[in-house]
């Protein structure tokens, strides 16, 4: 595991009560540069959209639910309605500076394809999700004896969306699998506060609550 | 003995009619010899006249002129009573101080179509050449040319961009020809249950309505106004027959169900038993007052004809290629005459282009009509599509 060689820190750490912004969107809006071209797949109502629009950033959106587009449309968001299993081969090649995949993948019937199509249509790509390796997870299965449930993820095993779980360590092994470069990674602890980034990996796949990664493609070889 | 039931006659408006197709209640714009319109077909119509409304001021910087294009039987009276039939405009729930197209903001054109029967030159209008009505004389037009002509217009109005281009059906197809031909012209579009070309079934329904009117022996090989007279039995089933398209079953079933028309048992006739045929052929006969048989022909033909991929080597997104213009692309879930699949293919398209598009699916089960009607969820949307492109265009 090579997690931590690729780790870079993170400029700027976020304050977990910063106005109303979500702590998970606040630190993907910091890895956001101004005046870039962002398309934010499963954008739901449209809050990260929103708060990248007031730093400049030309933000587009897909999101599933009909709900969810329309309200992000009656914000006038750039938002449309898409799967993100689907609709990510509509586009072209680089047409975005970043691509922003928030609390989605385990959601993907097809992680990995998903995770290429990211690295195509952008130069760079965000995500985060949740860590199934999260020590109340672990515990919940050893202890409890039943699937895990949350705050964040409330949902039964029977009617979650969620159907591709994985912990931090399993996202880094894709990545390291698909010639994925990490620019920079965060884990975020329940509160939605980063961890101190000189903690080792194995700590951050038990205290991590959820990932998030900015990522790049690896150059050709590598 | 069975009681044979046809659509009522309604009362015969041919003179009127007439006279609002050369002579509108309309602002007028006339282009002489010198600026004849160079139609698809290879013709040259000359001279030719575009008959349209507006509401609202044009700003200081004729940056806030919104047109709004109409749909296959509408005109340019979008706001205001209808000359002939008095009633209300077709789209007051839309446009209007306050509404989403709010016209203490912004500059509203619509015009009537080239084609069209209020006024527009058209196949009712008077054929300057030979002083007689234009019938089946007047040329095949296309989507492009009503498109060209609304250009024009638009030059005579002195607006270089248009701010946003509005419309629902055959007014979406025009907003998306508008956009993919004079890009640099259309700061935002807003394309509403409507397609990039038209499907085989609705070329189907129009080929259906079309018969119907040359199978009515009034229609006398398109020269009725000549007799006094007008095809309205078949005009009137064409109506009947593209207003059922125009709905859903759902919608039909909640409206009328199985209900009967003032009575409560079957007459064994073919009289108007169920509500919903009493509807109909009320739709049918109203239709006919104001409607001119020979346009109906023409503009069914004219959308027939629109296939922007057909224009592009058939490459969608090769008409939007580096396209800066702003969309919003609507649709509802029970139409199925424009249903959602044919605005996704377009969204799709706009994509391939990183064109800067919103596409929101409305849940309704009126129908295609839902365009027209009030859906409050579609009015949001249209208000803040056009408050967040005013943004962007400097209007506040």
């Amino acid at each position: 595991m090579s997690m931590q060689q690729q780790v870079l820190p993170l400029p700027g750490m976020v304050a977990p009560d910063t106005g109303h912004y979500r702590g998970d969107h606040l630190l993907v809006a910091e890895m956001v540069e101004r005046g870039s071209k962002v398309l934010d797949v499963g954008c739901g109502e449209g809050d990260l959209l929103q708060l990248l629009e007031t730093r400049g950033i030309d933000g587009r959106g897909i999101e599933l639910s009909r709900e969810g587009v329309n309200r992000c449309v009656a914000k006038g968001l750039a938002v449309v309605q898409g799967d993100a299993d689907t609709d990510l081969i509509n586009y072209p090649d680089d047409a975005f500076d970043y691509v922003i995949l928030s609390q989605t993948l385990q959601a993907t019937r097809q992680p990995r394809v998903v995770l290429e199509n990211l690295l195509r249509i952008g130069r760079r790509a965000i995500v985060s999700f949740p860590n199934f390796g999260f020590w109340k997870m672990r515990i919940q299965l050893l202890v409890g004896g039943h699937m895990p449930r949350t705050e964040n993820l409330p949902a039964t095993w029977y009617d979650t969306p969620n159907i591709h779980f994985c912990t931090i360590k399993d996202f880094v092994q894709l990545c390291d699998e698909i010639n994925v470069k990490m620019e920079r990674a965060v884990a975020l602890d329940m509160y939605g506060r980063p961890l101190r980034v000189n903690l080792p990996w194995w700590f951050w796949n038990m205290f991590g609550e959820q990932g998030v990664f900015l990522l790049s493609r690896a150059e050709k070889g590598k | 003995m069975v009681n044979l039931q046809s659509i009522p006659s309604p009362p015969v408006h041919t003179e009127e009619r007439a006279h609002e197709a050369d002579h509108p209640t309309s602002l007028l714009a006339s282009f002489g010899a010198d600026q004849p319109l160079k139609l698809d077909c290879g013709i040259d119509l000359s001279p030719f006249q575009i008959a349209y409304q507006t509401y609202g001021e044009l700003n200081a910087d004729r940056s806030n002129a919104i047109l709004v294009c109409h749909a296959l039987t509408g005109d340019q009276h979008v706001a205001n009573a209808h000359p002939m039939t008095g009633k209300a405009g077709w789209w007051e729930t839309m446009v209007g101080p306050g509404r989403p197209l709010d016209t203490d903001k912004y500059f509203i054109i619509c015009s009537n179509v080239i084609g069209g029967c209020m006024g527009s030159t058209g196949p009712a209008s008077t054929n300057p050449a030979t002083g007689k009505v234009w019938g089946l004389d007047f040329p095949i037009i296309t989507l492009p040319d009503m498109v060209r002509a609304q250009t024009m217009l638009i030059d005579r109005l002195g607006i270089d961009t248009l701010f946003c281009v509005v419309g629902g059906s055959m007014g979406g197809m025009q907003a998306l020809q508008w956009t993919a031909a004079y890009p640099k012209r259309v700061f935002s579009t807003l394309a509403i249950a409507c397609s990039t070309r038209h499907s085989a079934q609705n070329i189907a329904f129009h080929e259906l309505g079309r018969q119907a009117v040359m199978a009515d022996p009034e229609w006398h090989h398109g020269r009725y106004f000549e007799q006094g007279t007008h095809p309205h039995r078949g005009l009137g089933v064409a109506r009947m027959a593209a207003h059922i398209t125009y709905l859903s079953d759902a919608a039909l079933h909640r409206k009328f169900g199985r209900r009967m028309q003032d009575r409560d048992l079957p007459t064994f006739s073919f009289d108007a038993d169920f509500q919903v045929e009493s509807y109909l052929r009320y739709q049918g006969s109203s239709f006919v007052e104001r409607f001119d048989a020979n346009s109906y022909l023409y503009l069914t033909r004219a959308m027939d004809y629109f296939d922007i991929a057909a224009d592009h080597d058939g490459v969608l997104a090769r008409a939007f290629r580096g396209i800066q213009t702003r969309f919003c692309v609507v649709s509802f879930t029970s139409d199925w005459l424009f249903p959602t699949a044919e605005s996704r293919a377009l969204v799709h398209a706009l994509n391939a282009s990183s064109a800067r598009v919103s596409f929101a699916e409305i849940e309704t089960d009126r129908g295609h009509d839902a365009f027209l009607l009030d859906v409050p969820e579609f009015f949001d949307i249209s208000r803040a599509f056009l408050e967040s492109a005013g943004k962007a265009r400097g209007l506040t």
